[in-house]
């Protein structure tokens, strides 16, 4: 059964159980002075006329305008910190009713929050940061969310106007440094241009292929008086996203799938943000074809759907890289051909005629050549698709697939994902990850780190819904787990959220925890503490000739497996007022994995202490072609078994 | 219909240069925007334009890019993907006037400067500025006009000189704000085919 919380983030009153003897502080003492807040606005942007307040200008500050727009907006949760630039913002922000500031310990985390509210909502996550230092710290979290396409809004203070170019005090020019990893900024320096410009970003976010979108608010800005009136028409002549396929494309790739004798669904992140996972699951079940989810579209299709062969790529299974290396079609929906799934390019899908449908023009053909693109959004094209596949089916004959299922069914069933349990007796991470995925069960969110443990996650967790598989993908950003999961929960506080977490990635952003706890947001938190930095340690070994040159974040005696535990995760865990279990033995794994489901009234940290040495499989070498795919070391798949 | 997979970074195979004419909104930190993109993406720029329109809100853009087909697609996707960027076209030599200005500042005294004077007059140049040892002329052409002024130019001896970068717009009386040339699609359908 699925770990259900009790617990209601944002509600206090969720909050009966008494604290636990001997764990301080009291989230509930600690949440206290939160005020109360109003039922959570419904999603999305209100529509013009809702607001009859609004309807007729209002005089207020620019601060008061931000926020004010934050509110039509329908923005229930900012993450941020203040500082100076911003504070004017703060002040009416303390006032609000529907919006909940959720004060983070470092704007890496809010960004990362952001994020993650935004991929499980599907609404643009906000954080808010001042000037210089507050601002940079965000590049990492917009750089992810740019690279993995999040709708993600940060405001930022800026230096007052008449300030900016002087290297004033805390000014950075963060539209200038942001420019290559957001969808699009705004430098805004008069107060009546605030409220519209919030609402641009919030559509040029959350529109099209969604992506980060920056405001940056200069004091001055902040301070002045101006007119608030809402709606607020756009000013963005050049922005015109594609949301309709061509009918004639779509057709010619009904035409392509009928004729294909060896056809794969490759599919990407783009259908779970376009909604269109029963859409696929139609087009899948109506057309019979093998379908392949990458890292970013794991849940897009159910893992348990004896058509999905599972996720392709640098550490995919067999049978869905060797399905993409034999088919003669691939019909490639909101993926982006990224170098992890196509491994070397001239060697990909040597024989396949590609039909590639994006919302984005610019991602087609991009990396390989597209013999039918369609621009358009992943659940308006697969709709026309089945559309179209219906009409041929009435008047044709699909091509016969059983040839080619039997080919992927005997590469499914030669190489299934496996590990070896170690023969020290030490824990194998792939079993925790599996076993979480088991207990917890298919409800939950997941949110990885970045490395092992992450593709650990993406292999052997059974995704079966969308926006419940998180991760830094494109960017891989370790450190992204906590502060998503935060978010995610947030988002979702009826979801158990669990974040799956290398030791490495956890010492860079686990100070969210404090906010966690503060702000009662019990996510659970699975550390697979292997005492290094596991993935880049596995290329040593594979590539490096085992020199471990600085992965070692344990300092292990040589010849003994205990390290010096620094700093110990449980310890540190009842530092911030969570729960600190620790687990070291399969024995004791369930037992400590339901005992954390069990907790719902306040963060759980598990410190699971596994074999340092764990290596992830499969695996294609970086720049080599997938053809050359080892299931284990130095152990080539046999392309041509059969059943 | 599967043809042999193809190498779409590779760049130099078939380069040739392109005239692009961008309409952008007449914003601050548009051109950054642009010469950002080009950079971070691996374009190269040959010559860059950019002044403002019949409009007073939008500004136009002639950038010559040196790339093959396929980049040549690429650039356009991305350049279109930026939000002040309005539309862009493609201007072919053929049905498009291309002009760049040079100021050049040649040594010219009392034994040679009939001779320069001769010469500017020989390629419809003229000149701006005169001083003792020196002329300064302006000329305006294509590419290889103002190459070959330079050249015979060269020999008197050049102290300094300035190019802009090519401003072009196509023959006949239609406007790229009404209708396009030659529109690069927005729709991937119209130049992936």
């Amino acid at each position: 059964m699925t770990d259900q919380t009790t617990t209601t983030v944002g509600s206090r009153a969720g909050m009966t159980s008494p604290p636990r003897q001997g764990q301080t502080p009291s989230p509930r003492d600690l949440a206290a002075r939160v005020p109360a807040r109003e039922a959570a606005p419904s999603p999305g942007p209100r529509r013009p006329g809702d607001e009859s307040a609004a309807a007729q200008p209002v005089m207020m500050t620019g601060a008061q305008a931000l926020v004010a727009a934050l509110e039509q907006l329908g923005v229930d949760v900012v993450f941020g910190i203040p500082g100076g630039a911003i504070l004017p913002a703060y002040d009416p922000l303390f006032d609000s009713r529907s919006v909940r500031h959720i004060l983070v310990r470092h704007e890496q985390g809010a960004g990362h929050a952001a994020a993650g509210y935004a991929q499980v909502t599907g609404r643009p996550g906000v954080c808010i940061a001042t000037s210089g230092p507050g601002a940079t710290n965000l590049v990492t979290p917009l750089a992810d969310a740019y690279m993995d396409s999040v709708p993600v809004v940060a405001i930022t203070g800026q230096v007052p106007s008449g300030l900016i170019g002087t290297d004033g005090f805390q000014e950075a020019d963060i539209a200038g440094i942001t420019l290559p990893v957001t969808k699009h900024n705004f430098l805004v320096t008069e107060a009546g241009d605030i409220a519209r410009t919030v609402a641009e970003a919030f559509h040029v976010a959350s529109t099209g292929r969604p992506g980060p979108v920056l405001v940056d608010i200069a004091k001055d800005a902040l301070q002045a008086r101006t007119q608030f009136r809402w709606p607020i028409p756009f000013e963005l002549p050049g922005y015109r996203p594609v949301t309709r396929p061509h009918s004639r494309q779509v057709r010619e790739a009904a035409k392509m799938m009928m004729a294909a004798r060896r056809p794969v669904l490759y599919v990407g992140g783009g259908v779970i943000k376009a909604g269109a996972s029963e859409e696929l699951l139609t087009l899948a079940e109506l057309t019979g074809m093998p379908v392949v989810t990458t890292l970013m579209a794991r849940g897009a299709f159910p893992s348990s759907h004896k058509q999905n062969l599972g996720m392709p790529g640098m550490h995919g299974k067999v049978a869905p890289v060797g399905a993409l290396q034999k088919a003669d079609l691939l019909v490639a929906l909101g993926a982006r051909f990224d170098d992890r799934v196509t491994g070397r390019l001239d060697t990909f899908a040597p024989d396949a005629a590609v039909v590639h449908a994006d919302i984005d023009p610019a991602e087609i053909s991009k990396n390989r050549h597209a013999e039918v693109p369609i621009v358009g959004d992943c659940r308006e094209v697969i709709i026309e698709l089945i559309t179209a596949i219906r009409g041929e089916q009435e008047s044709g004959e699909q091509a016969d697939l059983t040839a080619w299922w039997s080919q992927l069914d005997a590469l499914r069933a030669t190489y299934p994902l496996g590990y070896d349990q170690p023969d020290d007796g030490s824990l194998a991470p792939q079993y925790v990850i599996e076993r979480i995925g088991k207990l917890v069960g298919p409800d939950a969110v997941y949110v990885a780190g970045v490395g092992q443990h992450q593709m650990w996650a993406a292999q052997f967790i059974e995704h079966e819904h969308p926006r419940h598989w998180l991760n830094s993908g494109g960017l891989g950003t370790m450190g992204y787990a906590v502060p998503a999961a935060m978010g995610a929960k947030v988002g979702t506080p009826e979801s158990a959220v669990w974040a799956i977490d290398g030791d490495g990635c956890f010492q860079m952003t686990n100070q969210e925890l404090a906010t966690c706890t503060v702000e009662g947001i019990p996510i659970k938190v699975a550390i697979i503490n292997n005492g290094n930095l596991g993935m880049v340690r596995q290329w040593q070994t594979l590539f490096y000739n085992e020199r471990y040159s600085q992965t070692d974040l344990d300092r292990a005696e040589q010849g003994t497996s205990a390290g010096t535990r620094i700093p110990d995760f449980v310890k540190l865990a009842e530092a911030y007022g969570c729960v600190g279990l620790r687990c070291e033995t399969t024995a004791d794994v369930d037992k400590i994995i339901k005992q954390a489901m069990e907790i719902n009234d306040r963060p759980v940290v598990i410190d699971f202490i596994v074999h340092r040495d764990a290596m992830v499989w499969p695996m294609v070498a970086a720049g080599t072609s997938n053809d050359d795919i080892k299931v284990a070391r130095d152990m080539a798949p046999d392309w041509d078994v059969t059943e | 219909m599967s043809q042999p997979p193809v190498r779409l970074r590779e760049q130099e195979a078939s380069a040739s240069r392109h005239t692009l004419s961008v309409l952008v909104e007449n914003k601050p930190g548009v051109l950054v925007r642009i010469a950002g993109l080009f950079s971070r993406r691996g374009f190269n720029i040959d010559s860059l334009a950019v002044g403002p329109t019949e409009h007073h809100e939008i500004s136009r853009m002639t950038i010559v890019v040196n790339c093959a087909e396929h980049p040549l697609e690429q650039v356009t996707k991305q350049l279109n993907k930026l939000i002040n960027v309005l539309k862009i076209v493609e201007l072919e030599p053929a049905v498009a006037v291309q002009r760049e200005l040079l100021l050049v500042k040649v040594r010219a005294d009392t034994e040679t400067r009939s001779r320069v004077l001769e010469t500017v007059a020989l390629f419809r140049a003229k000149v701006v500025d005169v001083a003792q040892d020196a002329v300064t002329v302006e000329a305006t052409g294509n590419r290889d006009k103002l190459d070959a002024l330079i050249r015979v130019l060269e020999p008197f001896g050049i102290k300094e000189l300035v190019q802009s970068g090519m401003v072009a717009l196509g023959r006949g009386s239609k406007s790229i704000t009404d209708r396009a040339l030659r529109p690069i699609d927005r729709s991937a359908g119209g130049s992936a085919q």
